[in-house]
Order: C-alpha cells, then sequence, then structure tokens
C-alpha cells in the first residue's frame, strides 16, 4: 500500500535504529502524545529493537480515555430521553461512566448506535425525521473539524432533530501542562501526524522554546516513529529545541486552513475537565452561540450533579506518563479488557490496552 | 487549570454483567466466558468437553460428527453470498474440520412477519444451490414466524450430521512443538464485505465474501496425511481467536509470521482507513490446518491444487510455550502476542 508499507519495511527499520545508536550519549525520556502513535510502538514492540538509554513515555493521546466522566454520564441520561437515538464512535460506548457504559445502557433499553463518521448521525437524521438524533462528538483537532461540518451540514439541511453533545479537546493545552508538572520528566516529545495535519505545527513553536523540549511531528506507521525519535534524539543530543516536522507527507506548517476555519467558525474555546488529569484552561471546544440549537447540552434537561468515585485506577498518572501500565498492581491481574478498572484498558487506543494486548507478558491471577 | 495529580481517576465499570451484551456473541473472550461460566459446567460430558467445531461420536462402530449453527447476518444478501449460503457452508464446514464427511442437514427458519415471499424464495434457491455444490441434503426443518421487530427480517438455524470414514483423527492433544500450521488463502474478506455492504459509508469495493465450502479441500487433505493434527475455519474473531482457540485447547505456543498472512489490498486498505485489525475480522471459505513438520510440503501444495486453497502458505508453527500464546513476527522483525479478540471489533457479521 502506497505510502505505508514503505514505512514498515524491516531494512530501513534497522538502518534507522543504528543511525540512533550512532548518535545516542545519554539517557533521554520521549514522549508520544498521540494514542495511535502508543499502540504502533506497541503492536511492532519498537522497545525491544530501541536502545535502553530511550526511554518512551506514553501521553494522553487517547480521546476516548480523556473523556470525561461527566460528559459520558450526560450522554447516558440523553440515551434514554424519548425519542433519542444517541449516536458515537465504537469505543466510546464502551467506557464507562460513573455506573456503567453506553453500550450497557443500550443492553437496558436505550436507542444507541456506533456510527463511523458524523455524516452517519446526519444521515439517520434526515432517515428518521421523528427521531431526535444526538452525536456525541469526542476527540482532538483530528475530529473537532468533521464534527463543525456535520453542524453547518445540518443547518443547511434545514434539519431540526440532529444535536451534538460536544466534548471535543485540544491538545497544546494539554502539552503545555505535562512539561509544566514536576511528576513529569519528559525530555522531548512526538507530536500527532493527525493532529498536525489540521492544525499545523506553528503553535508548537513557543512551546518547545519556553520548556526547552524538542518537539517532532511525527506519523504513525513504525520508521515514521523511528524516524521521529532519531530526529528527537538528534536536536537532545546537539542541545536543540526546534519543532521538526517527519511527517511532511501529511503535514504543512500551516495544516489545512479550510479544516480550521470551519472549526473556528462552528466552536469556541472553553477551560475543559480531562479525564485523570482535571481542568485545564482553553483546552476544549465548545458550540458557539449561534449553533446553540444543535447543542445537546442546552436544548436537553440534564442533571450535571455527578461525583467521581475514588477507585484503584492509576489512570491519570498514566495518561501523563508518569506511571507505564505495567506499573500498575492491578495491570493484567484484576484489570483486563473483559474487566477494565477505566478508560486506557477499555479504549482500543489506550495505553493500558495496548499493552495488554501486545504485551510480551501475561500475568495470571 | 490543576497542577495537582489526580490518582483515583476512573470510576469502577460493571464487573459481572447481568445481562447478555452483543460482544458476549463476537466469537472472542466474552463469548469463551459465557460458554466456560454457563453452559460446560451445567451440561458437561465426555463429547461436550471435546469443544470441537463438531461433536465426534460413535454409533454401532461408525464414527460421526453432529453440529449446529444460528445465522442473524445483516444484510441478508452481501457481495459473494447471502444468508441462505452462508447457512449451509457454516455448517459443512463445522463437519469438515472435525475431519468429517458431510451428509444430511436440517433447516429451521425463524421469519419476520412482514417478510417478502420473493426474498424467501430466493434464499430458498440459494440453499439449494448451496446443497448441491456442498453435497450434502436438507432432511429436515421447522418454521416459525415472529410477530413485526421480534427477529431481524429473517434467522436461520443449521445442523448437520457427517460420518468420519477414516481412521484419521483430528484432535487438538495431538498438536505438538513442531507442527506447522497453514493457512488456505487471504483474511477478512467476509467481514469487511459485510461492513461495506451495510453502507455505512461510501466506499466502492470489490470486496466479496469468501462463503464456501470447505469440505472438498479438506477431503484432498486427508487422503494425501494421514498426520493432520487439527483443523479449524476462522469465521468470527478471526484469525486470531481462531489460532488463539487451538492454541489454549493443544496447550501449545504458537508463532506466526506477519509476512506470510496474506490480505488483499484493498481489504488492508479499508482495515487501515477503519482502524480495525485484519486478524480479527471474520472469514467464512478459509481453513487452518496444524499438520507435522514431516507432511507439511505435501499437505501445502495438495491444498495449492485446490481452487480454494490456491493461496495456502505456511504462516507459522507450534511452539513450546507454558502460557499457550499466539507471538506474532512482526515484518520489522520484533516479536508480538496476538491476543484473541476482547469484545467486538465489528457488529455483528455473520
Amino acid at each position: 500500500m502506497k505510502f505505508i508499507d514503505e514505512y514498515r519495511n524491516a531494512d530501513d527499520s534497522k538502518r534507522i535504529v543504528d543511525k540512533i545508536k550512532n548518535i545516542l550519549r545519554h539517557n533521554w525520556y520521549i514522549m508520544e502524545i498521540c494514542g495511535g502513535q502508543t499502540h504502533t510502538i506497541l503492536k511492532y514492540r519498537l522497545e525491544e529493537i530501541l536502545p535502553e538509554k530511550i526511554t518512551l513515555l506514553h501521553g494522553p493521546g487517547c480521546p476516548v480515555c480523556v473523556t470525561s466522566v461527566e460528559f459520558i454520564d450526560k450522554a447516558i441520561q440523553l440515551s434514554f430521553h424519548k425519542d433519542v437515538i444517541l449516536t458515537s464512535y465504537g469505543d466510546m460506548l464502551r467506557v464507562p461512566g460513573t455506573k456503567y457504559s453506553l453500550l450497557y445502557s443500550k443492553s437496558i433499553g436505550a436507542n444507541v448506535k456506533t456510527i463511523y463518521s458524523p455524516i452517519d448521525a446526519l444521515k439517520l437524521a434526515k432517515d428518521y425525521p421523528d427521531k431526535k438524533i444526538i452525536f456525541f462528538a469526542i476527540g482532538f483537532e483530528t475530529t473537532a473539524p468533521a464534527t463543525a461540518s456535520s453542524i453547518i451540514q445540518a443547518r443547511k439541511m434545514g434539519l431540526k432533530n440532529f444535536f451534538v453533545l460536544c466534548a471535543h479537546v485540544l491538545v497544546p493545552p494539554a502539552i503545555e501542562i505535562l512539561l509544566k508538572s514536576q511528576l513529569t520528566k519528559i525530555d522531548g516529545i512526538i507530536a500527532a501526524g493527525h493532529v498536525c495535519t489540521v492544525m499545523g505545527f506553528k503553535e508548537y513553536i513557543p512551546i518547545a522554546k519556553k520548556y526547552k523540549v524538542p518537539i517532532v511531528v511525527t506519523g504513525f506507521e513504525p520508521n515514521d516513529l523511528l524516524l521521529g525519535i532519531f530526529m528527537t534524539v538528534k536536536q537532545l543530543e546537539e542541545g536543540r529545541y526546534d519543532v521538526e516536522n517527519q511527517y511532511k507527507r501529511a503535514v504543512r506548517e500551516e495544516g489545512n486552513m479550510s479544516a480550521k476555519k470551519i472549526m473556528f467558525d462552528v466552536f469556541e474555546v472553553v477551560d475543559r475537565k480531562w479525564r485523570g488529569i482535571g481542568f485545564i484552561n482553553n483546552s476544549g471546544l465548545k458550540i458557539k452561540k449561534e449553533f446553540e440549537d444543535m447543542d445537546a447540552e442546552k436544548v436537553f434537561s440534564l442533571n450535571t450533579q455527578i461525583d467521581e468515585i475514588d477507585t484503584e485506577c492509576i489512570a491519570g498518572l498514566i495518561l501523563q506518563g508518569i506511571k507505564k501500565p505495567v506499573d500498575c498492581l492491578n495491570f493484567a491481574r484484576k484489570c483486563t479488557p473483559e474487566n477494565p478498572l477505566g478508560a486506557p484498558m477499555v479504549s482500543s487506543e489506550g495505553s493500558c490496552n495496548a499493552y495488554y494486548k501486545f504485551g510480551s507478558v501475561k500475568i495470571n491471577n | 487549570m490543576n497542577e495537582q495529580i489526580n490518582i483515583n481517576s476512573c470510576p469502577v465499570p460493571q464487573t459481572e454483567y447481568d445481562r447478555i451484551l452483543m460482544a458476549h456473541g463476537g466469537g472472542g473472550k466474552f463469548s469463551k466466558n459465557l460458554l466456560e461460566q454457563y453452559i460446560y459446567p451445567l451440561f458437561d460430558n465426555e463429547i461436550l468437553s471435546q469443544k470441537h467445531d463438531s461433536a465426534i461420536f460413535e454409533i454401532s462402530n461408525t464414527k460421526f460428527a453432529f453440529t449446529t449453527d444460528s445465522f442473524v447476518v445483516n444484510p441478508i444478501y452481501f457481495p459473494g453470498g447471502d444468508i441462505g449460503k452462508l447457512a449451509v457452508y457454516g455448517t459443512v464446514n463445522d463437519l469438515s474440520v472435525a475431519g468429517a464427511k458431510p451428509v444430511f442437514i436440517s433447516l429451521s427458519f425463524i421469519i419476520e412477519e412482514g417478510f417478502p415471499i420473493e426474498d424467501f424464495k430466493k434464499i430458498l434457491l440459494s440453499i439449494k444451490q448451496a446443497t448441491e455444490i456442498a453435497d450434502v441434503k436438507i432432511i429436515t426443518g421447522d418454521t416459525k414466524v415472529v410477530e413485526k421487530g421480534s427477529c431481524d427480517k429473517i434467522f436461520i438455524n443449521t445442523t448437520g450430521i457427517g460420518i468420519i470414514e477414516n481412521q484419521i483423527e483430528i484432535n487438538p492433544s495431538k498438536c505438538k512443538a513442531g507442527d506447522k500450521i497453514i493457512l488456505s488463502g487471504s483474511i477478512g474478506e467476509h467481514g469487511i464485505s459485510i461492513l461495506v455492504s451495510r453502507n455505512n459509508f461510501e466506499l466502492e469495493t470489490n470486496i466479496e465474501s469468501d462463503t464456501a465450502p470447505l469440505n472438498s479441500l479438506v477431503e484432498k487433505i486427508i487422503n494425501v496425511s494421514k498426520n493432520i493434527h487439527m483443523m479449524r475455519d476462522p469465521t468470527r474473531g478471526g484469525l486470531s481467536s481462531c489460532l488463539n482457540e487451538i492454541a489454549q485447547s493443544a496447550k501449545v505456543g504458537m508463532l506466526i509470521y506477519e509476512d506470510k498472512i496474506r490480505i488483499r489490498e484493498d481489504v488492508k486498505s479499508i482495515c487501515e482507513l477503519l482502524g480495525l485489525d485484519p486478524l480479527y475480522v471474520a472469514n467464512e471459505g478459509k481453513l487452518v490446518v496444524i499438520v507435522d513438520s514431516k507432511d507439511a510440503d505435501l499437505v501445502l501444495n495438495t491444498m495449492r491444487q485446490h481452487p480454494l486453497g490456491k493461496d495456502s502458505q505456511i504462516i507459522g508453527e507450534l511452539i513450546e510455550d507454558q502460557f499457550n500464546l499466539v507471538y506474532m513476527k512482526t515484518i520489522i522483525g520484533t516479536t508480538r502476542i496476538v491476543d484473541m479478540i476482547s469484545g467486538e471489533q465489528l457488529p455483528r457479521i455473520c
């Protein structure tokens, strides 16, 4: 497959790893932000071929894992409203709120549907005019333009039964929180290629300078990751902290201007609570006033009094790269994909799920 | 802004499910738990505990294989097949991988009120054609009609009986380290064709389901080798669940090679696009054979001479491993675990 197979070539992997070994002098901690990249790292067991001096930290880039419990509980409440069909992406349906998940609410009578894109939700709204279709919109800058586009499309189509529960979040403010934290040890950052495809990478330049941390925009294939790690190590060994682009085949510095425009036509930036991390200033997207007739939070009555329950899950530490899944005493013992204690074990982009699925050791109870 | 680290951040979800979820029918760990927690302990006997796709037993010195399966696929017509064909071939294949020659099948319908007679006739004709191709006879059946909304269009159950004519014993206990794993062709076509034909997204593809009867392919290889230790057709849960089931029942490990597993380019592209792993996508006409290494080339060449096995490959071997896991040598040379599917990767597909 063009643009994929050539980045999964074993000879190239070996050449890149040799290049890393040749320049590596010190121990470095490098964080990949995106859950998709964590998945590739574990799926191809990149740590098996990387030198021990490089420690990879897995960041908060799983859109499902960072969606707050409050939002999931709101979605569950909405799914039981009369004539509502609640739609969202598959993994989101599996993650528990305070009590249970959307999939479980489906099994006890709520009308919940898995969709692959907000366009599917629009189609449902058109096909079932007597139902209220709510799209539970989650994810980073990667999925936000599609949600924005569906809202504009619904307005153009004159649909009165299409609504969005908007839980979108933004990546750069979360990176800053991690870099400020005394508990996180990050020398360099692998930035998520898909997010930068939309947003470009200009906003990373002041972050790299302020925190003296090199940032390399990187793709998702194994050799993309190895190259991104090489470029980060090279900067670190040379004492530089620039923003560089490994993923040139998809990412331009200014990003995708039309996607950005549509996003900010529909959404405005607000403070947002992240699961496991807490409130982060200016890290969320909210539907603007002129589209609030489609904002599910405005249109439907919701009880928002939700108390988070303390459990043994250390998802917060894992999402921030402070602990690895295997550092958790419950990992693969009390916490498995069939019986998850937290979102990172449920979601296919979650670190714990990737460690469990592709890990080299299974621990029996 | 929160500078403080929130350690206890996730609520405990349901640990025990008091209801059946879609995942319980997905062919992975949830399905396995349902069987092992509720069904096997209650009905325990020496034939059920074989845990084969077919039950094997002997009456008056004749060895029989007996199996049953229900088909609830949505949509009922898809590129390369339909629910009728699937219902015949699914049961034929469950008998075939037990080393049996399929002979008789039963045919039961549960039909939703309002289902068009024209569609019913079309499905019956498809079933007739499939029984002729697979050389089996329908000898009994049943028809029930339920109120609109009580089932999704039409459900079909088929039960099959086959005869094991030769001395071959297909049994996980015969598997041992060193045996080779042969896969009869490319994977993922059935699951992806169903997904695309559900029309959830606008994709134009030529991917057809691989729905096919495996009995003639199985007959050919049984005739050339007495050293076939295990066979399976990787349906729900895909190749990964099939290999994990064999590894666990045979109490061995497996090492497979990513570059030996054939996946069509278009199947691969759609999987990439949707974030699916083809190893977990269902097949309906593929065969996995575990064979003694001394007969591996002979069986491979025999399979390649059959139209359904022309793309056969040795994809790996059995190894000693106390955890009975399936390991994969990736295309970049590292080794990872291939786990059984947990929950559902795709909505209901077979």
